[in-house]
């Protein structure tokens, strides 16, 4: 764990303020003035934070940049560190019993922004609260492994049945249904933060600048919507001696090319928007201090439609689709900014070692083209009844460059595509409507476990949904890697499973994403981590050397 | 002049019905709805949500419940931000979009009109050309080229103003965007204002008032001038309601938090509610804006008499 102390002596700076300016000696005034400009500015963080929150109460969004910010303000159970490993929060300790079914949570002495102590029945509050369905939280089924979660939220139960109990005030006890290996990573989830029952009882808009009550390292200073939200050091946070930022201010520029040009005018200290791939070769020659890259939880591909009616439904049309699409073209000549290419589902990044891949990965590409001509014939297709296939993506250039792309690396198979591009909206409703033949997709994970991405693929999962996949044996495997706790065994199991839906061709991988952020290289205690996740905590200004 | 103020109202509440209702049925049938994203939700999250805006309802009936809270004054609450109501959201930005607005038509006109004026009394000289070739140039390059170039020039490589943000409205934050939103309405007020100068100059009040001896200065000040300017005038209206609506570019590229902001991410993300509050908004809007202009319009030209 990394301590970062304040870089400015305070009480110094206060000294020499309260000194009478006639008793200075001007040289001490000089550098006195010097050290109070420095101080002031080198503990404001800004930071361009994409979008503006969709909310700041922890539990009514899912935005990347909603919990960013919401991170700060509400400390969760567990933590994160500077380099996305779970790490005690407001829990300084917990343990699981031998069957996996029960979690205790040892909560340390910490107190809500008013001074009010944080006991273990805010955490129950809190949790009875996420999964009221009035709530309508969008990642409540995360949750569901919780005794009577899903019962309570579908409105069959009352939230106070959910198996989760107050043993002391420091002592917080959860029940599952069954053992979830990814369970903790969900307590340190934005939305699994305890929130200060005594103030949301008393206050129904209890989101205020300047009031609201906290448990994290900053405090809501201000909130100017589509401008900035600012957030003051918490004096109250349990560990505010290590927190090195008096104040972050955080910009919704939601535009890649903005957010650059106001970095370079040296408006930014971070930006999180994703640098331009038309720009990413001039930023990496001019800005390459700054450009800070790192593998991401998160996998590009392009959804089949398996169901009867479709083409895709035959294995050997999907093999053979596979097969010819070069990867490394697309991630070395298209996109060039180190993407890696895919032959699987669950993304390098992601913990877990679930490592299988499809069968021709390492395959010379000839001898692909020529099984991929071999499997379309034998599925009835050639120059005289070529292929007609529909391929949809949603708005943004890169898109549309790896559609013409694959395009073209079909067509020596006859394929002929028709390309339909639509905004996100649309995009996405038609995927869930199953009403597309191939899609290109995106998948970022939400807690770091394989589970994230094979479970989509699981009987009842999203992409399930909407792919019309289905494997009894899949969905044994998965159901089993669930409850394995053992991570060697689990990998294995999981591992298997992923095979499965590889060896079915039920998708099309392209790569696994990668995150490029600019970080000026004033900015310490700032990794690029796989949950593209940095609390603030550990971060701290330094004048550049 | 009352009795038609009062005229002109009334007749708005029909107007405004109609664009209501048809934007409210329109919204709901584009594809894609609000919660429609990459992360797909499973359907116990799906109805909870659309149990929480009402969305579970039939569509008359959300129609009706919608209807019921406009005439309270209640637009709803945002789908996307939900820490906000829309009537909240409106409130912030409209401010903002105003004051840039209003500031983009104060230069458009203070540079606009002269210009104008200038290549009208220099019909075909070179002064003439060069205002209307600028004038050509301000009109052909979208304000979403100018923006950048002009971030990137002042903003970063010079540095001279910052390259985005809103600051609290602090003037140098306000001078590229007024600048990048003023160009286009520069060029279209000096072509308007030419083109009707040199028609007021050739008609026949002004041949007697030269024939009266009067110097040609106080012939364009006191006669020329004020005819010449109702046309532009009478742009005005759809001028303001435009640049306060078209910011929305401008608001984009340098970050700023006008209510254009809200109508783009509203109609992306299906924020129902949003985008309904803004058309609204907008609708007034600019039914307010050609009344008054069209009030302006009698002050200024003496025939035109609202109350006949």
């Amino acid at each position: 764990m990394q301590n970062n102390k304040p870089l400015f002596d305070m009480n110094r700076i206060a000294r020499l303020r309260a000194m009478p300016t006639g008793k200075m000696p001007s040289k001490a005034l000089l550098i006195g003035s010097l050290l109070l400009s420095t101080a002031v500015q080198a503990t404001t963080l800004r930071i361009d934070n994409e979008g503006e929150p969709g909310s700041l109460d922890p539990q009514q969004s899912n935005n990347l940049w909603d919990s960013r910010i919401q991170r700060e303000l509400f400390d969760r159970l567990v933590d994160y560190s500077a380099e996305g490993e779970l790490v005690p929060g407001l829990a300084e300790r917990w343990e699981v019993s031998d069957d996996g079914l029960t979690w205790t949570f040892h909560l340390r002495d910490a107190q809500w922004s008013d001074g009010q102590p944080i006991t273990a029945d805010d955490a129950v509050y809190s949790l009875r609260r996420l999964l009221s369905p009035a709530m309508a939280n969008q990642n409540a089924n995360l949750y569901y492994p919780i005794v009577n979660a899903r019962a309570i939220n579908t409105g069959k139960l009352a939230p106070e049945q959910l198996g989760v109990k107050e043993l002391d005030a420091h002592t917080l006890q959860i029940r599952l249904e069954q053992p979830t290996p990814w369970f903790l990573q969900t307590m340190a989830m934005s939305e699994a933060a305890p929130l200060p029952r005594h103030y949301i009882e008393a206050n129904t808009q209890w989101i205020n600048p300047g009031e609201t009550v906290v448990s994290g390292p900053f405090r809501l200073a201000e909130w100017a919507s589509q401008s900035k939200v600012v957030l003051q050091k918490n004096p109250r946070f349990y560990a505010a001696d290590d927190v090195a930022i008096d104040r972050a201010v955080f910009y919704p520029i939601d535009n890649s090319g903005a957010a650059l040009r106001r970095f370079r005018a040296g408006d930014l200290d971070i930006s999180y928007s994703s640098v331009p791939s038309t720009r990413f070769d001039w930023v990496r020659e001019h800005l390459g201090k700054s450009l800070r890259s790192g593998p991401l939880n998160a996998e590009y591909f392009y959804m089949f439609n398996l169901r009867h009616d479709s083409p895709l439904a035959d294995k050997r049309v999907r093999e053979a689709l596979n097969l010819a699409v070069r990867r490394n073209v697309i991630t070395g000549q298209i996109l060039g900014m180190g993407q890696q290419p895919s032959y699987w589902l669950v993304p390098h990044a992601t913990a877990g070692d679930v490592r299988s891949r499809m069968a021709f990965a390492d395959m010379p590409m000839e001898e692909r083209m020529a099984r991929a001509q071999k499997l379309m014939q034998q599925a009835g297709y050639g120059p005289d009844h070529p292929l007609s296939l529909t391929l949809r993506y949603n708005t943004s250039e890169d898109h549309k460059k790896i559609a013409i792309a694959i395009a073209a690396m079909w067509k020596p198979l006859g394929v002929q595509v028709k390309m339909v591009n639509s905004e996100a909206a649309v995009h996405y409703a038609s995927i869930q409507q199953g009403d597309f033949q191939v899609a290109r997709y995106g998948m970022v994970a939400t807690v770091n476990d394989p589970f994230d991405f094979l479970g989509s693929y699981a009987s009842g999962g999203s992409a399930a949904r909407s792919s019309g996949y289905h494997s009894d044996r899949y969905d044994e495997l998965i159901e089993q890697g669930n409850r394995t706790l053992e991570p060697q065994q689990r990998a294995e199991v999981l591992g298997q499973a992923q095979q499965l839906l590889l060896d079915d061709y039920a998708l099309l991988p392209i790569y696994d994403y990668v995150t490029h952020h600019l970080v000026s290289p004033q900015v310490r205690g700032w990794q690029s981590n796989a949950m593209d996740i940095h609390p603030l905590r550990w971060v701290s200004l330094a004048p550049e050397s | 002049m009352l009795t038609y103020t009062a005229k002109r109202l009334a007749m708005a509440i029909p107007t405004l019905l109609i664009v209501i209702t048809v934007s409210f049925f329109l919204m709901r049938v584009a594809p894609g709805g609000p919660f429609d994203g990459e992360r797909q939700l499973p359907p116990e999250i799906e109805h909870n949500l659309q149990a929480a805006y009402h969305l579970d309802e039939p569509l008359p009936m959300q129609y009706l419940r919608y209807m019921g809270n406009l005439l309270q004054g209640d637009f709803g609450p945002s789908f996307k931000y939900k820490d906000f109501s829309v009537t909240q959201l409106i409130l912030q930005g409209f401010p903002v979009s105003l004051e840039l607005g209003g500031l983009a038509i104060g230069l458009a006109l203070i540079i606009g009109l002269p210009l104008g004026v200038i290549a009208a009394l220099r019909r075909n000289s070179t002064v003439d050309y060069m205002v209307m070739g600028v004038a050509l140039g301000g009109i052909a390059v979208p304000n979403f080229v100018i923006a950048p170039i002009l971030a990137l020039v002042f903003g970063v490589l010079l540095a001279w103003l910052p390259a985005g943000g809103w600051n609290g409205g602090a003037l140098p934050n306000l001078v590229l965007p007024v600048i990048a939103l003023a160009i286009q309405q520069i060029a279209y007020i000096a072509r308007m204002m030419r083109a009707s100068m040199i028609e007021i100059l050739g008609s026949h009040f002004i041949r007697t008032a030269r024939a009266k001896g009067l110097s040609e200065r106080q012939v364009i000040w006191r006669h020329a001038l004020r005819p010449a300017m109702l046309p532009v005038i009478s742009y005005l209206g759809p001028a303001i309601a435009g640049i306060i609506t078209g910011s929305v570019v401008i608001e984009q590229i340098f970050g700023l938090p006008g209510i254009g902001r809200y109508f783009v991410q509203g109609a992306l993300n299906r924020d129902y509610t949003l985008v309904m509050g803004t058309v609204v908004f907008y609708g007034v809007l600019i039914v307010l804006m050609n009344l008054v202009v069209d009030l302006l319009y009698s002050a200024l030209d003496p025939q035109i008499r609202y109350d006949d």
